[in-house]
């Protein structure tokens, strides 16, 4: 009972914290990002500006179910060892690039797996989104360029946007970096993968994010592995704690965990 | 004073919520997680980092042997949302841990609970402490 008055007063004294504090926030807590959210102001119109948060649905730990891959993509993927999903391997075989060295996240794994908040800013030439995770950024065009023709590779591709409608802005990326792992379950992309992101806003508080993947050299059939994922906006001072993969850290962590979990 | 406690048990229980526990960037592979397993220890470091926060201490296990036992958490955000902080626990700190071992043997788990020496408790899995919404 003692214990329990003990858990009362942590909560009452630590929980409002989350939210309200004008720095270092972690996220909306999970009663927030769930409340419905249809009573809500009517969405701007072309306006996506803000700190989206989707809250636990965004982490995206476990991978993807993905179509049947190719024969490519199975030799891509041949010496993938993911620490999840169905070909997961023991903690210390794990040789994920983004977390056993801490390559970049790239795209599009930033957008399906660990999309903590992020804040997208409008120019009148750009959106900026600033991705929490791993304090990275990305640049959409919105100038009217067409998106380059057989582009060097680059972690976080190339990538145009427009407004399908005054509450839809959609995203076509290009010119990925096939090092770059989709997910924790480790599959692979190609280099001639196209993305596609759909963001819906719904209203004013709410907002959809759908990200479709044509990938034919790798996968048999387009797939989308976000569909309407619900983006929660989060208040002007909420300021995003850092989440950054140091390779300091994770020498430190596989010396103490994982290097001595071995079954081997 | 009974009439408050209860009232307070109530108020605990109605900001808890199920919440999905997140050890996202690897699975259970090498954790035995059928076991439950409690020591009390001392506690000789604390790491906030990422990937994985991880605590250590020294405990006597049941043939009185002392280890340094290394259990791990989620990353700083998460412990963060369930009201962990850089500052939870220091060297010296008499705790006692709920935790999950690894398979082969070796002094490594992963946390469930801590009771810290005031006597209030820290989870790591299952159920999370959520916030009240914000005033509108």
């Amino acid at each position: 009972m003692r214990a329990l008055g003990s858990f009362v007063i942590l909560l009452a004294v630590s929980a409002p914290a989350v939210y309200t504090q004008d720095w270092n926030s972690a996220g909306l807590p999970d009663n927030v990002i769930n409340a419905p959210k249809t009573n809500a102001a009517s969405a701007p119109k072309r306006d996506i500006s803000g700190i989206w948060d989707s809250g636990g649905a965004g982490i995206g730990g476990p991978g993807y179910e993905s179509p049947p891959w190719t024969e490519w993509a199975k030799e891509k993927a041949a010496n993938y060892r993911p620490g999840n999903g169905p070909r997961a391997v023991y903690e210390n075989d794990i040789n994920d690039p983004l977390s056993t060295v801490c390559d970049p996240t790239g795209f599009p794994r930033q957008v399906l797996y660990e999309t903590r908040p992020f804040q997208m800013v409008q120019t009148p030439t750009q959106v900026l989104i600033l991705y929490m995770f791993e304090r990275r950024w990305r640049v959409i065009w919105t100038d009217g360029r067409p998106l380059p023709k057989d582009p060097d590779p680059r972690w976080y591709g190339y990538s145009v946007g427009h407004w399908e409608d005054d509450t839809t802005f959609v995203v076509n990326t290009i010119g990925t970096d096939e090092r770059s792992w989709l997910d924790n379950a480790g599959n692979p992309h190609s280099a001639d993968l196209k993305v596609e992101e759909r963001y819906h806003r719904v209203n004013h508080d709410l907002m959809e994010m759908t990200v479709t993947l044509d990938d034919p050299k790798a996968y048999t059939r387009p797939w989308t592995p976000r569909n309407k994922m619900r983006l929660t906006l989060a208040p002007p001072n909420f300021d995003m704690m850092e989440m950054i993969c140091s390779p300091t850290e994770v020498i430190d962590f596989r010396r103490n965990i994982n290097e001595r979990t071995n079954n081997k | 004073m009974r009439t408050t406690r209860t009232g307070m048990i109530a108020a605990a229980f109605v900001t808890l919520v199920a919440s999905t526990s997140v050890w996202a960037h690897h699975g259970t592979a090498s954790f035995d997680t059928s076991k439950d397993l409690t020591l009390k220890g001392t506690v000789t470091e604390w790491i906030w980092a990422n990937p994985h926060c991880f605590l250590k201490f020294d405990a006597m296990d049941d043939t009185g042997t002392v280890r340094n036992w290394a259990v791990e958490v989620s990353n700083p955000t998460d412990m963060t949302k369930r009201g962990w902080q850089r500052t939870s626990f220091k060297v010296g700190d008499a705790v006692t841990v709920n935790l999950q071992p690894v398979k082969n043997g070796a002094p490594i788990g992963r946390l469930r609970t801590v009771t810290l020496p005031d006597g209030s408790s820290l989870t790591a899995m299952g159920p999370a402490p959520v916030a009240a919404p914000p005033p509108q």
